[in-house]
């Protein structure tokens, strides 16, 4: 395979071909191997200037991002609003100016609104990549999670993967669905409707994906689980009559592990609610892939790095 | 127009690895510390045969790795895309061993100015030393080759192919390849 052509941003993976992404899971894995030895530094970035823009709170998001950026040699220079002058007042826009005059190569920014990586590309002459932006993407787990799927069950193609959780405020939800069905692995989503809104949304834009209110139903067959994170604040919004109702009906309960099998790979993104989406003994099993997750992630974003760098 | 010479022969070929291989095994005093370290891409089935002509003669297996030097090119900017990055894998550890380097043409010196940052990241050597197919001239760094198969004077105009069966060039043949305007 050749190399696809260069790339500027990652805003989301709905501009990624399958042979992109396939080449990035590549590149990855040699990645991957560059972090097992005992120098885990190669000199590919030296020089360039990374800036991590974190307009939320996240620990393994943003020093899996500082660790890849250390590992390819390039500086990397942290930002978090607080205590930096937005809390003046400084628009988003003036923010990526100013970086660009001090020098960013590569901008990669975590915020809370759908958008603001894209409106930062907008104005960034250097790339922008997106760690997770509102409800709307987050490529970078996506990616991961692709990377952990293919090393753990051989390929991607083919796949079943059960979606279950709070789909309709994840933005990893959405890129793993432009993800997943553009390298061939089908897909289930699974929730109460109340997290999930209409179908005909979601099969408007990934027609093949499957929709589903019943767990155990959309379990059958399934070689993934992906349970995402129940934020207790959505019982107070009314979307759920009760924390413990919703783990009968959709939680990873020892006895749906039990039922999986051990072949059946357990994956969520974290942070976890453990023994709400997903039992503490779901958490530790052989099959569950979890921790993986988060070190591949660091091989992933590597691997994008030096992408956007070329 | 395209002007094409042969410049090496299968069998050319075949002969100057055997060669390469015996000398590596009087130069080192014999063959028990040595890796042959393949660089990517068409220096990995040059080792190969290098390790099989050892093979023929002494009777042993030297170790065989392969090095992708991508990440320690100095030239990420210059060259579009950023290119595939395939695995390296050499094996056991190296520090203490000898480390030849196998690569099918040496022009500039700047891909074993890269082997040689990635090999020193992999650990360290005793000593490591350089076998080329072919040695095109036109250095850029101070380096040199320790084996080779065959010095070709060259114009940089000149391209100079190296094609091997095992990387799916269909035959075994050294060419120059003369492009004029």
């Amino acid at each position: 395979m050749t190399s696809a052509p260069a790339r500027r941003h990652a805003i989301d993976l709905d501009d990624f071909s399958g042979d992109e992404i396939e080449a990035l899971l590549e590149t990855a894995e040699s990645m991957k191997e560059v972090l097992a030895r005992e120098i885990k530094q190669v000199p590919a970035l030296r020089g360039r200037n990374v800036v991590n823009m974190f307009y939320e709170e996240s620990t393994r998001t943003r020093i899996s991002f500082e660790l890849a950026a250390r590992a390819l040699s390039a500086n990397i220079v942290n930002f978090t609003a607080r205590g930096s002058s937005v809390e003046k007042g400084e628009s988003l826009v003036d923010t990526v100016r100013t970086l660009q005059a001090l020098g960013a190569d590569i901008v990669v920014m975590r915020h809370s609104q759908a958008g603001a990586p894209y409106l930062a590309a907008q104005h960034f002459r250097g790339s922008v990549i997106n760690a997770g932006d509102g409800r709307h993407a987050h490529p970078t787990q996506a990616l991961l999670d692709l990377f952990t799927i293919r090393e753990r069950l051989g390929q991607v193609r083919g796949v079943q993967v059960v979606i279950v959780g709070d789909i309709v405020h994840s933005r990893v939800a959405r890129s793993n669905l432009w993800g997943l069905t553009r390298m061939g692995a089908h897909v289930t989503l699974c929730a109460p409707p109340t997290l999930l809104g209409p179908a005909a949304y979601w099969t408007a834009t990934w027609p093949e994906v499957r929709v589903c209110h019943r767990f155990d139903e959309a379990l059958a067959g399934a070689d993934v689980v992906m349970a995402l994170r129940l934020q207790k604040e959505r019982q107070q919004a009314g979307l759920l009559p009760s924390l413990r109702e919703y783990t009968r009906r959709y939680g990873l309960t020892p006895e749906r592990l039990e039922r999986l099998g051990e072949r059946t790979l357990i994956m969520h993104p974290g942070p976890m609610n453990e023994g709400v989406e997903i039992a503490p003994e779901a958490v530790v099993a052989p099959n569950a892939v979890i921790e993986a997750q988060v070190t591949n992630g660091v091989a992933v974003r590597m691997a994008l790095l030096y992408r956007l760098a070329g | 127009m395209t002007d094409r010479k042969q410049i090496l022969t299968a069998d050319d070929i075949r002969r100057a690895l055997v060669r390469i291989a015996h000398e590596i095994d009087e130069r080192n005093g014999g063959l028990q510390d040595v890796i042959l370290v393949g660089i990517r891409r068409r220096g990995v089935p040059l080792a190969e045969r290098i390790a099989a002509a050892i093979a023929d003669f002494e009777g042993v297996r030297v170790p065989v790795g392969q090095l992708d030097i991508t990440l320690y090119r100095d030239d990420l900017k210059l060259r579009g895309p950023a290119p595939l990055v395939r695995k390296t894998e050499i094996g056991p550890d190296i520090t203490g061993k000898v480390v030849v380097l196998v690569d099918d043409v040496l022009y500039t010196g700047r891909t074993v100015r890269a082997a040689l940052d990635a090999v020193a990241d992999l650990g360290r050597p005793e000593r490591i030393q350089l076998a080329v197919l072919v040695d095109r001239g036109h250095r850029e760094l101070p380096i040199r080759a320790d084996f080779v198969g065959k010095n070709v004077p060259t114009s940089r105009t000149e391209r100079v192919e190296v094609h091997l069966q095992e990387a799916g060039d269909g035959a075994d043949e050294v060419v120059i390849v003369r492009t004029s305007p």
